[in-house]
């Protein structure tokens, strides 16, 4: 193994923590399959998935406080994997925050750095209670503090360690909506202030996209697709990700020509599907596209050239909100497709019952394996959503 | 709002006239009383008066010319100066034996509760196992389980047999009838009150805090130097006073398993009450013991920064 650490070390140089193969069984279930990755130097890491996806359990993996079942963990460039939590150059933000009740609040940002013995700790930890902007409560416990100022403490008692990798497990998640906002803008602040490399696991996909820069969706012990946020939007790979991600419109179509575009039938329509952004490029399909990417027009209404067209769709319910109108169409042998219109003619363009032509550039389709379930995603997308409510 | 602060703010305002319309308040307040009522009449008759005639006992003095166990009303403090130089001995060795005993019963019992509450956490049939083992010796009187030390510890016993073989006692040495008997027979009796309240404490504490110790570079010992142990002191305080007031009066431990050298104070109010009838000294040392009590439990609360016990 040590061989193939010194391989890994050199190919991901730069990467603070690297994970290969990690695979972790409880009892009666496997709660990460195999799980492979590399998080950048200094990078904003998100681990986004429904609740039970094992997002939580890999975190726990890296911090010391489960061991894999196999597979191995470096930290630095370090196998980790045997090591114990506190002989790891790593810190976490928990999800409860775990303050020390028994402590005031500096002396809990103080206590990695007494236990380290580092000199000059509560001045230290005085500081990075600035950095949170909360040096006045210093001498309060933490019982005496609000929720977001809970975490902030949490927050400065992990980064005054300036550990190699911080882990936030849920940081936000007790937080009301207003506060989850705000608290967004200040972890990505802080993150770029003090360049280190963060791990933040979430079910929230806005939350994830928001602040990381990469962004890894699990699902079922496994990591989906991972890359940017904008990567992972435009181009999912697989139904889980278009459905968790944002919304999606999946239909069932065959491939009937192949070439750098793709020619597919989707329910009698002919679409178009650019070969490179297919996960396979013949017989079963699921022709993808975003909402927003879609138009509507009149029956009888020419779309640009070289536009795909879906005919013979029926709109079936218009939410104006002012801004944009959300309309669902309903199309015979397909279903339901969501549209995102934005409003700029003043007023929406449909009204229920209403026959429509929904066009769209294929350069914004996306293709992806015919053998999926379409809703794959959607139902824990649902879940995550009511969690946060 | 507590009930005491119900009280005070009762008595702070007086009654506000017996108009029929009362506010809620005020009904919640009258229910308050109502619910306290039993208790405070019940501890009036049988606590508080008892406390005031054992006061006024400890000033009596003897009727001259009587026969003994005859006393009259007086103001005689001189009786506490007698029992103390009579029997400060039995007054320091009751206290070092219960110290001795709760000390033990800590080191015994912490590490049992512990077990209990964090290690066997999210397994409620060992936990309750466990539970139901420590209150189990409550299910025989404690006359019966003293009784049964001095079988334990009896010469032809195998625990003197095996000390012996080990040369921890001496080939003519004894445990029956010895100070060490006394406190191992006060530990024993007194273990669950170490136990159960050391218990509930930690049973609540959040094993994640214990995480975030090995989180921030504390290993296992230190994390309970800092976290676990610092957190359970309320039950520690709790469970050291319920170990050590009750010790230090007891009497059927050093009656039963000690010798004329072990005597408690226990046992000296109960030969002065019950043996010679001579119930001035007998009562000005129930007090002397109680206010000495109430002094070490009021520096070791305040030494030990759980005034919110008390």
């Amino acid at each position: 193994m040590s061989g193939d650490g010194a391989v890994l070390h050199h190919d991901d140089a730069g990467a603070d923590l690297v994970l290969e193969h990690v695979t972790k069984r409880f009892t009666t279930f496997t709660a990460v399959d195999d799980l492979s990755l590399a998080v950048p130097q200094g990078s904003f890491f998100a681990l986004l998935g429904p609740s039970g996806c094992g997002k939580t359990t890999t975190l726990r993996m890296v911090a010391g406080l489960e061991t894999p079942s196999s597979g191995s963990i470096f930290i630095d460039g370090k196998d980790v994997t045997d090591t114990k939590p506190y002989n790891r150059p790593v810190n976490t933000v928990f999800q409860s925050y775990a303050l020390f009740p028994h402590l005031s609040v500096v002396e809990n940002v103080a206590f990695g750095l007494r236990r380290k013995k580092v000199p000059g700790a509560r001045e230290k930890a005085l500081e990075f209670l600035e950095l949170v902007e909360l040096a006045h409560l210093a001498e309060r416990r933490p019982a005496q503090l609000s929720g977001g100022q809970q975490q902030r403490v949490a927050l400065a008692r992990a980064l005054v360690n300036n550990p190699s990798v911080l882990l936030l497990d849920e940081p936000l998640g007790a937080l009301d909506l207003k506060l989850r906002r705000q608290m967004q803008v200040e972890l990505k602040r802080i993150q770029l202030e003090v360049g280190l490399t963060f791990v933040h696991v979430t079910h929230d996909q806005e939350e994830a996209m928001t602040m990381a820069d990469t962004v890894a969706v699990m699902n079922a012990g496994r990591i989906e697709q991972m890359g940017s946020p904008a990567e992972l939007y435009e181009l999912p790979r697989t139904a889980f990700v278009a459905n968790f991600l944002g919304q999606s419109n999946l239909l069932a179509g065959e491939v009937v020509s192949t070439g750098d575009t793709l020619g597919v039938d989707v329910g009698g329509n002919r679409v178009h599907l650019p070969a490179v952004r297919a996960v396979s490029t013949s017989g079963n399909v699921l022709v993808g596209v975003r909402p927003e990417k879609l138009h509507i027009l009149a029956p009888d209404a020419e779309p640009e050239p070289g536009w795909n067209v879906i005919d013979g769709a029926v709109l079936t319910d218009v939410s104006f909100t002012g801004v944009s109108t959300l309309f669902r169409a309903e199309v015979a042998g397909l279903g339901t497709l969501a549209v995102f219109e934005q409003n700029r003619t003043g007023g929406p363009l449909g009204a229920p019952g209403d026959r429509v032509r929904l066009a769209w550039d294929p350069a914004y389709t996306f293709g992806l394996d015919g053998d999926e379930d379409a809703s794959s995603g959607a139902a824990e997308l649902a879940e995550a959503s009511r969690a946060l409510a | 709002m507590s009930i005491a602060a119900a009280l005070s703010t009762e008595a702070k305002h007086g009654p506000v006239g017996g108009s029929a319309q009362a506010p809620p308040a005020r009904k919640a307040r009258l229910g308050a009383y109502l619910l306290l009522a039993p208790g405070m009449v019940y501890l009036f008759v049988f606590f508080v008066l008892p406390i005031f005639a054992l006061l006024a006992t400890s000033l009596y003095e003897r009727v001259p010319g009587t026969e003994l166990g005859v006393y009259e009303p007086a103001l005689r403090w001189q009786n506490y100066l007698a029992s103390l130089s009579s029997y400060y001995p039995e007054l320091l060795r009751s206290f070092g034996y219960a110290l001795t005993a709760t000390v033990a019963a800590l080191l015994i019992g912490y590490p049992m509760a512990y077990v209990i509450a964090v290690r066997a956490r999210g397994k409620p049939l060992l936990q309750g196992l466990l539970l139901v083992l420590v209150i189990a010796p409550f299910f025989t009187s404690f006359i019966l389980r003293t009784i049964a030390w001095r079988q334990i510890l009896a010469d032809e016993s195998w625990v003197v047999g095996s000390m012996k073989f080990l040369g921890i006692l001496p080939p003519d040495g004894r445990l029956t009838a010895t100070a060490f008997a006394v406190v191992c027979g006060l530990t024993y009796n007194f273990l669950p009150f170490m136990v159960l309240p050391i218990y509930a404490n930690l049973e609540r504490m959040d094993t994640r805090l214990v995480e975030a110790g090995g989180d921030l570079y504390a290993n296992g010992p230190t994390t309970f130097l800092r976290v676990t142990l610092p957190l359970s002191m309320p039950g520690i305080v709790a469970g050291t006073l319920l170990t050590f007031i009750p010790a230090s009066g007891d009497y059927v431990n050093s009656s039963l398993l000690g010798n004329n050298a072990t005597t408690m104070v226990g046992q000296a109010i109960d030969r002065r009450f019950l043996v010679t009838l001579d119930y001035p000294t007998a009562a000005s040392l129930s007090a002397i013991l109680m206010i000495s009590i109430l002094a070490l439990v009021l520096v070791y609360v305040r030494r030990s920064g759980t005034e919110e016990l008390l």
